[in-house]
């Protein structure tokens, strides 16, 4: 995983409530046996006619949304299936962190395990942000704060371990390596097997 | 000591490392079970480290997400009827789990059928075990007061690699349920009003408990309809107290404890259920006696209503008109006696032996009118067998309906079988997606009275207008 700080972006911004992973990736390209290449199969059923063209009003195919790496999106984002290929389509698609009222378990789990940022803020930030589509915002890992364009800063939670994580590229696989004496203690000495 | 909760004993007997400020606890996982979707890249991550899985023998395989539903009993039969991407990821699957020792169930094997349903008819899904897959309705094992709970792929190589989660212990919510239900009113419509109650999102960083007479009264088969849809609610687990019906359930299965172990697992056992006076983050009470068939009529399972319900007016909210739209439903107007076109039976929901008796009980001497296709996927072989003992597969067959091999089929359309763009699907599983089943296919969740209801009338109709007596 690449070491994920500060992010400074133009926002893209899709209001719906409880969008689902098997919006972000529909579920017949996940035959797939690897995590590369998904970006092209993000938001393909909205974002693509019958015929496979782009449809020109998708918000992810209009011109503004180039090179934007924040996605706003509605409340109880990436409920539903725990489907890693929808961070994987996200990061390979370009956007680096989304930003919600509420993100589903599974999905922002997920997320941070790739360096995907989940920003969960308030209500009334999070108002604006919608009405204000493509305004450029910072997302600070190292203080969890996201900045609006006039300056005002609003804080997001991140575990100190996530954080920890995303900062220097960690992947949590070593850490959970190294309790190898830990975890075999454990099964010696647990009181039943399974 | 402090009053624990069924969710609070089987954490604290999972902790290898306690949690601190700065890391998340690591968390001993019994048991894994695996699919042919969410794994082939957990491998490749061990692969590329040289990293060996640590525990095989905890690990359980199966195929079901995208396996075809039409016999297929080698791989050289799956290449022929599957798409070519889809028979690649489940030969990839196979080689994993040969060439790490892990026990997969196979084309050929008896005891193949959803992940889900599975575990708990080999009896090798206990009270009191942490389970894990990547897939988000693990939770349905909660029935049986194991902390079941869906991961993601990383995850996945996280607990072939160490057996072991990095876990912040979740909230706790408790959902109390009193009374009885009236006839024709199932476990299905207990989950869909809860989930219409809190929202799809209401229940999300808590593990939930559902108590009360109405769920001690449940068989384990309901219960686990109730545990699936946990995740529908946004819950990463639901759970239920295990009792004598859990015990009596596994009993006997073939990888259930036996012998003097089965007595010591079972004194385990009973220690399990909520201290009386075990403290809750949330709680939320329903009255059974309220409770009636339910339907959906979006694109979530909190968009749901009492079948003879209109649905809501349009309040001018986008997401709402949005779901009205995709589903061709018109505000403030009830869908009974809509037209359907696909009846679906099936599911980790919902294509258990007794979702099957139930659907057949409407069916039984019934036909489904012309132009309706019906699809009964029962949930594993052994229920096929079962059902076929039992004479069900000859009610389907000779109402109309099309009875398959085991498999997720229909709900997640993976495997070929899907509903056309526009069709009105009436669905015993747990998704209404767009999308879901099939590109611009319309779904509406139910029971297995209400779907098999829809199947023979040709229209969405409300099942107790065909109860038998
Ligand atoms: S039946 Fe549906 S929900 Fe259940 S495991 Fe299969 S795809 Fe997932």
């Amino acid at each position: 995983m690449d070491k994920v700080t500060v992010i400074r972006s133009r926002t893209v911004v899709m209001p719906q409530a409880d969008i689902d992973t098997d919006q972000i990736v529909p579920a017949r390209f996940l035959t797939t046996t690897t995590r590369k290449g998904l970006g092209k199969t993000l938001f393909a059923d909205w974002r693509y006619d019958k015929a496979g063209a782009a449809r020109p009003d998708f918000l992810l195919n209009r011109p503004e949304a180039a090179g934007c790496a924040v996605l706003v999106a509605g409340h109880n984002f990436g409920c539903g299936s725990s489907r890693e290929h929808a961070p994987w389509a996200l990061l390979d698609f370009g956007i680096q962190a989304v930003i919600s009222t509420g993100i589903a378990d599974i999905f922002r789990s997920n997320s941070l395990k790739n360096g995907l940022v989940p920003v969960i803020i308030d209500a009334e930030t999070h108002a604006w942000l919608l009405s204000h589509a493509g305004a450029e915002v910072t997302v600070d890992v190292a203080t969890c704060r996201l900045t609006l364009p006039d300056g005002r800063a609003v804080g997001f939670p991140l575990d100190a371990f996530s954080r920890y994580c995303l900062l220097n590229g960690v992947d949590q696989l070593g850490h959970l390596l190294a309790q190898g004496e830990a975890i075999t203690a454990f099964e010696r000495n647990r009181a039943w097997q399974p | 000591m402090t009053a624990r909760s069924l969710f609070d004993k089987v954490w604290d007997d999972h902790i290898v490392v306690a949690e601190t400020p700065e890391t998340p606890a690591v968390l001993y996982i019994d048991l894994h079970l695996a699919h042919e979707v969410t794994s082939p890249e957990a491998f490749n991550v061990l692969s590329a480290r040289g990293i060996p899985v640590r525990r095989p023998d905890l690990t359980l395989a199966t195929l079901d997400h995208s396996t075809p539903t039409v016999p297929v009993r080698t791989l050289a039969d799956l290449e022929r009827v599957s798409d070519p991407s889809a028979a690649r990821q489940i030969r990839v699957m196979l080689d994993n789990c040969r060439e790490r020792g892990i026990r997969m169930l196979d084309f050929d094997s008896d005891q193949r059928g959803i992940v889900h349903v599975i575990g708990p008819e080999l009896g090798i899904t206990q009270p009191g075990k942490t389970i894990v897959c990547g897939d988000s309705h693990t939770s349905t094992h909660g029935a049986f007061g194991a902390l079941g709970f869906g991961i993601g792929t990383t995850e996945v190589s996280h607990v072939l690699a160490t057996q072991c989660l990095l876990q912040r212990k979740p909230r706790t919510m408790a959902i109390d349920i009193e009374g009885q239900l009236s006839p024709g009113v199932t476990a299905k419509d207990i989950i869909l009003a809860i989930i219409g109650r809190i929202g799809v999102g209401g229940a999300t960083g808590h593990v939930i408990e559902y108590r009360g007479s109405t769920i001690r009264a449940l068989s384990m088969e309901e219960r686990m309809t109730v545990c699936n849809m946990s995740i529908e609610a946004g819950a990463r687990a639901g759970m239920v107290a295990p009792d004598d019906t859990t015990f009596a359930y596994l009993d006997g299965r073939p990888l259930a404890p036996r012998g003097a172990a089965w007595q010591a697992a079972v004194r385990r056992w009973r220690a399990l259920p909520s201290d009386p006076d075990a403290r809750f983050d949330h709680s939320v009470s329903l009255d059974a006696a309220d409770l009636a068939p339910m339907i959906t009529f979006g694109t979530n399972p909190g968009m749901v209503v009492p079948i003879g319900a209109a649905v809501p007016a349009d309040t001018g909210d986008a997401s709402l008109r949005k779901a009205l739209q995709y589903m061709g439903v018109e505000a403030g107007k009830p869908l009974l006696g809509r037209p359907v076109d696909v009846v679906f039976i099936g599911s980790c929901t919902n294509s258990r032996l007794s979702d099957l008796r139930q659907a057949a009980s409407i069916f039984r001497g019934r036909q489904v009118p012309p132009g309706v296709r019906v699809l009964v996927v029962p949930g594993s072989q052994a229920i096929k067998k079962q059902a076929e003992a039992e004479g069900l597969d000859r009610v389907f067959r000779s109402a109309g309906a099309e009875w398959r091999e085991s498999g997720c089929s229909m709900c997640i359309g993976m495997n070929g079988d899907t509903a056309a763009a526009g069709q009105l699907c009436v669905s015993t599983s747990n998704r209404n997606f767009e999308g879901r089943q099939g590109i611009g296919a319309r779904t509406v969740l139910a029971s297995p009275l209400t779907a098999a209801a829809a199947a023979v009338s040709g229209r969405i109709t409300d099942p107790r207008e065909l109860l038998r007596p």
